[in-house]
């Protein structure tokens, strides 16, 4: 009975599938899917020539990276993006010392605080233990100066995008004028007003208008600052910001690794000495 | 329960004899995974991944525990307090990736332990009622992990928790009031955050008192075994320990390879990008997908695509919830007398180049967009998944001629079985 039932409930789900495949394979024989602008002309993301010291097998970070990196992020993207996950003193892993910390945190002075005389609310210079403050009061503000578009926050940016390292490196460095042939076959994904074009955003326009060019900050270290190394710095920065523990991680996980190898071929030993006298055919 | 040859508990430290006096919990275990439990001699390393599925459920509860301590379990908080786990609680990072690369850890464990069950159709009687406590700790997990899910309150957790708690908005009439009684309001938000977090928190023990039950059980009949013949008499066991402890000390080593590779170089490899952008209710993503876990049944879900009497909404949710409730009659949907896939020519080819490559297509076919041909692949897929279960298993178990069984445990190990010329197809002794 069991059976019978169950022959019945099958052949039901098989045959209404089955019916499903049939009318949308019908659907894509007469009438296919229209291709996308996004399918046609979205590239994948790419690393900078030369990588990153944090990937491959033995990462470390570049100290002198990421400070450019924030050098970056501090006078070019901390205009309109937040920093929310970040406090001043996450910045003594980046090589500075605590003096240069708390300098550093003063230099951004507008920090929500209250006046302790008064009460009232006042912006002050930064503290190590503060968060980066966010250019935005809220996201109202952020959309009346941007063109209706909130810049997204940046902690976490290369991990809240596939291959998020090269994406933002991709992004920064693809802006370019939209095809011809995107004009004739997708009138429709030409970049409106106020918006950019760049095939690696995945809608293939964007608010944000190509925000580096040449010599736009002065590196302390004299590094040439084009818009490429730029953008290479600051994609470094921002994996660091998403991830500090990736370089501990990966470091931590060799040793682990080497002990479990270790536990294993132990573990193979013990199990063969135990088996040896029940294999044995007598 | 066990068998009569089952070494006997005998303490003589006198600390051990007092305890066993007054409340015998050594010889509980001694008899539960001790060397009091004769298991057949033939297991493969197929009959590891019951221990390893144990050790998951303790390491998730392990670091859960110790998460919970961190996290704040409200809309506005969640996601940076996840983010607080990561950067500023000591170790926080490892205990985030250690329980989300757990929970693929556990379901990858439960998959190979269930096909294992498959193959050997280890739901046959007397273990009916094993496999039927182990479908419903497969459920619980599910409904574990997917409000496990949700508790980080990324995009991925938000839209997630809308689409899966929408099903029931597909049941007609009541649908839309149990959608809102599940919620705690008309959209995933902070009623739906606390309680998903409560019952994340509460399911796990429950689970914990199903595999007690499912161990129980386990131990009337004892395990099964590769050539799916019973034991017959002292030599087709050993003792659990030392034998299989050793084995699944081995087995889990080679278990904490796999899982720490994934935990240290790809902890974000089996998530989602979008679950790192808070969620945000005004803005859905392009595609909304559960874990990986979750795939084969949700590829099932969107293969229902045409109203057939029933809205497709509605057919995709029923076949769904059927597609795992279907495992339940297993035991009385396969009346084949033989145990083990390997002793079914016929059973055989349905398994690996019928049910296996189906799953491994609905696998890959949940995570892919909804669109042709990935919808088209998934509703054959589909069809053939339930054509298996439900008609194709049924009728070879009465069709079928299966290949003739070992007389014995010991005669399929050893090659002969000294007992095997009592019986009756005893073979002439040369």
């Amino acid at each position: 009975m069991i059976r019978l039932v169950g022959i019945l409930v099958g052949l039901g789900f098989a045959f209404v599938a089955l019916l499903a495949f049939g009318v949308g394979a019908y659907n894509a024989a007469t009438d296919p899917a229209a291709e996308t602008a996004e399918h046609a002309f979205h590239l994948e993301s790419e690393m900078p020539e030369g990588g990153y010291s944090f990937t491959g097998p033995i990462p470390s970070w570049d100290v002198a990276q990421l400070q450019r990196g924030y050098q970056v992020y501090k006078e070019v993207c901390s205009a309109c993006h937040s920093l929310n996950q970040l406090a001043f003193r996450d910045l003594s892993e980046l090589g500075y010392s605590e003096d240069e910390v708390k300098a550093e945190a003063a230099s951004w002075t507008t920090i929500p605080g209250i006046d302790p005389t008064t009460g009232e609310a006042v912006l002050r210079p930064g503290l190590p233990t503060d968060g980066f403050p966010a250019p935005y009061a809220n996201d109202v503000a952020a959309r009346a100066a941007n063109n209706n578009a909130v810049p997204p926050d940046l902690s976490l940016m290369t991990k809240a995008r596939h291959n998020g390292t090269a994406y933002v490196y991709s992004l920064l460095t693809g802006y370019q004028q939209p095809s011809a042939e995107l004009a004739t076959r997708f009138p429709d994904s030409m970049p409106g007003p106020g918006l950019n074009h760049n095939p690696y955003f995945a809608n293939l326009n964007l608010a944000m208008a190509p925000p580096l060019s040449d010599n736009q900050v002065t590196y302390a270290d004299g590094t040439p600052a084009t818009v490429e190394q730029m953008a290479t710095d600051v994609a470094a920065f921002l994996t660091w910001t998403a991830e500090p523990s990736l370089v501990d991680r990966v470091r931590l996980g060799w040793l682990v690794m080497g002990f479990l190898l270790f536990l294993t071929v132990l573990a193979w030993l013990a199990k063969k000495q135990v088996w040896a006298d029940a294999k044995r055919k007598d | 329960m066990s068998f009569p040859w089952a070494k006997r508990y005998e303490p003589t430290n006198p600390l051990m004899k007092f305890l066993d006096e007054k409340l015998p919990l050594p010889r509980l275990v001694y008899d539960a995974v001790g060397a009091g439990y004769p298991v057949p001699r033939n297991l493969s390393y197929m009959w590891n991944f019951g221990v390893l599925a144990g050790f998951c459920l303790v390491l998730q509860i392990v670091t859960g525990v110790v998460l919970a301590m961190h996290y704040a379990s409200n809309s506005g908080l969640a996601f940076d307090s996840v983010e607080h786990i990561m950067r500023d609680v000591n170790w926080g990072w490892l205990m985030r990736y250690a329980h989300a690369n757990g929970a693929s850890a556990f379901f990858v464990v439960i998959y190979l332990h269930i096909f294992r069950g498959f193959y050997y159709s280890s739901y046959k009687p007397p273990r009916e009622m094993i496999w039927l406590i182990g479908v419903v700790i497969f459920l619980l997990m599910m409904a574990t992990a997917f409000m496990g899910y949700v508790l980080p309150w990324g995009q991925m957790s938000f839209w997630g928790a809308k689409v899966i708690t929408g099903l029931f908005g597909a049941i007609p009439l009541i649908g839309e009031p149990i959608q809102q009684w599940l919620l705690g309001g008309f959209a995933p938000d902070n009623a739906a955050l606390n309680r998903f977090f409560s019952l994340h928190f509460l399911l796990p023990f429950v689970i914990a008192g199903c595999v007690i039950l499912h161990i129980w059980a386990l131990h009337i009949p004892g395990s099964s075994n590769p050539t799916g013949v019973e034991v017959k008499t002292e030599s087709d066991t050993l003792p659990f320990h030392p034998y299989y402890t050793a084995k699944d000390g081995f087995g889990l080593a080679v278990f904490l390879l796999l899982y720490c590779a994934f935990l240290f170089f790809m902890p974000n490899a089996l998530g989602h990008p979008d679950n790192y952008i808070p969620a945000n209710p005004m803005s859905t993503p392009a595609l909304i997908v559960p874990e990986w876990y979750f795939y084969p049944f949700y590829a099932i879900l969107r293969a229902f695509t045409f109203d057939f009497i029933l809205p497709a909404k509605l057919w995709g949710v029923l076949a769904m919830f059927s597609a795992i409730l279907v495992w339940f009659f297993l035991p009385w949907l396969d009346r084949s007398p033989v145990r083990s896939g390997n002793y079914r020519p016929l059973f055989r080819k349905f398994f690996w180049f019928g049910l296996m490559p189906c799953m491994a297509a609905l696998f890959y076919l949940g995570g892919t967009h909804a669109e042709e041909p990935y919808i088209m692949f998934s509703q054959i897929a589909t069809a053939y998944y339930f054509l298996h279960f439900l008609v194709i298993l049924p009728i070879i178990s009465s069709i079928e001629r299966p290949e003739p069984l070992p007389f014995s445990i010991t005669e399929a190990v050893l090659g002969s079985d000294g007992n095997a010329v009592l019986s009756d197809n005893a073979k002439p002794v040369a």
